[in-house]
């Protein structure tokens, strides 16, 4: 699974980084840095996070066009 | 068709964010029809904010910013395979491998490419790179995996200065050689450029403005460049970050208003041709387009914004599949986001159409505000350095063409409220592109009329 962060809705809330801290973190006071590809394990955390977030700014589906590679 | 909107043939060039979100758009809107994604690149679509940070601080890997999916798109996807003309006639879409798509109705979402360095042989030593797809940063991110002794930036916008961030942040000596007089002063303006620099030198950056490098050279690799000033560096990466050139060249013939600047289009999304006639089966959407915007006074608007990629893409395919009087204008403010140095830039509305800015909240001292931008008497803008959370509120000031300068809010003091000219420069003084490209007259300067001797 992958995800994206809609960085112009995002404001920094760190949720997701405190719930999914291996997936999303903050890189200086606020600027959302975040792994694309979800690693196996943390998926829960991640969707628990997608919901969480307060400005719905993070979205996680399969990899877009996957089958055609 | 007309009857049948949800049926038929749609057609997407171009399969980055901006054509991945019209896809699923058009299917969320019901279109049932077949669905083709044709684009250059092997790869599906993929994110590329994180590759000028993420990746090029070794996070992630360039292969892997894949962009998710919602929904079952039941597309084709032409990947790896270059569009190079549209017949309009015909109605097809025509492939470099001699392959015709035929369409009923056609979205352009070709996107931008980086703009090389105009010296085809300095282009080509090794060591010399632009940033912008995903094989470019994974070449990038492997040279500055093997510890250059100084990398070169050759360009201070918003790309230029996030890849002279994670340089740094990654311990690399860096210079950064910028044309205009700052650091992102052809997207942000004089105040904002003016901290931008001190920022980029209070973390090590040996930053030159107002020089152009006259010269890379080397012998098969970089090794050095010279610059307008006489000075010359040794490097062995340069990047060139330029800005962008719209991905047109493919419409030369298809007798549509498409150019250097862009594809021309209406509010709807619809294509002009070239005789400024709209058209109504061919669509353009994300940073190839080009449109009217009424809060810029219906200036033609170019952006290259992940977040007018997506609303636009999603206005366009509403507009595929939906009659004349249900059709809906891609009228959104323009808003985009960089981070560098520690910190957090966010920007709504467009800052180069001003004449004047306040620091509205903060203060460039503590790097740490919100910078408004005015036209005429009206907001237009606002920039937040780490201070992201008030930007909402500005972004009803610019909806509402609120007087200039906005009244005193109650967050914290103002260090100084008085407007100063925004020192928006001429973007053909800039080495690089802003990251909006306003295509009619520049907001600050007057117009004169000369009347004709009798």
């Amino acid at each position: 699974m992958n995800v994206v962060v809609d960085l112009n809705r995002c404001q920094g809330y760190a949720q997701c980084a405190f719930l999914a801290p291996e997936v999303f973190m903050l890189h200086g006071e606020e600027s959302l840095l975040y792994h694309p590809v979800v690693p196996d394990g943390q998926l829960e955390r991640v969707r628990r996070a997608a919901a969480a977030c307060p400005v719905q700014a993070i979205l996680v589906g399969e990899e877009a066009g996957a089958g055609a590679r | 068709m007309r009857d049948e909107p949800c049926d038929g043939r749609i057609v997407i060039v171009g399969a980055s964010l901006a054509g991945l979100r019209a896809a699923e758009q058009l299917r969320k809107e019901g279109f049932s029809g077949s669905l083709t994604l044709i684009g250059d690149e092997p790869q599906p679509p993929y994110d590329r904010p994180p590759l000028s940070k993420q990746v090029l601080l070794g996070m992630v890997s360039a292969g892997q910013t894949g962009l998710p999916q919602r929904g079952d798109l039941d597309a084709q996807w032409r990947l790896g395979v270059r569009a190079v003309g549209v017949d309009p006639i015909e109605k097809r879409v025509l492939l470099a491998d001699g392959a015709e798509v035929p369409f009923d109705r056609l979205l352009i979402a070709t996107g931008t490419r980086a703009r090389p360095w105009p010296n085809p042989a300095e282009a080509a030593l090794d060591g010399v790179f632009t940033l912008r797809t995903s094989d470019e940063a994974r070449r990038l991110a492997e040279r500055l995996d093997a510890g250059p002794r100084r990398v070169l930036v050759i360009g201070a916008g918003f790309t230029g200065s996030e890849i002279a961030s994670a340089c740094r942040e990654r311990g690399l000596a860096v210079t950064v050689a910028e044309r205009g007089p700052a650091p992102l002063v052809g997207a942000l303006g004089g105040t904002l450029g003016a901290l931008a620099a001190k920022l980029q030198r209070a973390h090590g950056v040996d930053l030159r403005c107002g020089v152009t490098v006259t010269a890379l050279e080397g012998n098969g690799r970089l090794t050095g460049a010279q610059f307008s000033d006489g000075t010359r560096i040794d490097a062995d990466v340069a990047v060139v970050a330029l800005g962008a050139v719209r991905n047109t060249e493919w419409l030369a013939e298809s007798g549509l208003a498409a150019g250097p600047r862009g594809v021309t289009c209406d509010a709807g999304c619809r294509a002009f041709n070239m005789y400024g006639i709209v058209t109504d089966d061919v669509f353009a959407a994300g940073d190839v387009a080009r449109f009217p915007h009424p809060l810029f006074e219906y200036q033609l608007l170019s952006l290259e914004h992940w977040g007018n990629a997506v609303a636009q893409a999603e206005v366009a395919a509403h507009n595929m599949v939906n009659p004349g009087p249900r059709r809906i204008p891609h009228l959104s403010v323009p808003a985009f986001w960089s981070s560098q140095f520690g910190l957090n830039i966010k920007s709504v509305g467009v800052p180069t159409f001003s004449d004047q800015v306040v620091i509205a909240q903060g203060s460039l001292k503590d790097a740490r505000l919100v910078a408004v931008y005015g036209y005429r008497g009206r907001v237009t803008a606002a920039v937040s350095v780490n201070q992201a959370k008030s930007l909402e509120y500005y972004e009803r000031l610019i909806e509402t063409a609120a007087p200039f300068p906005p009244a005193p809010g109650a967050a914290d003091r103002i260090e100084s409220p008085a407007p100063v000219p925004s020192d928006v420069p001429d973007p053909k003084m800039l080495s690089h592109g802003p990251t909006v490209a306003l295509t009619g007259h520049l907001p600050d300067r007057r117009l004169t009329v000369v009347h004709p001797a009798h």
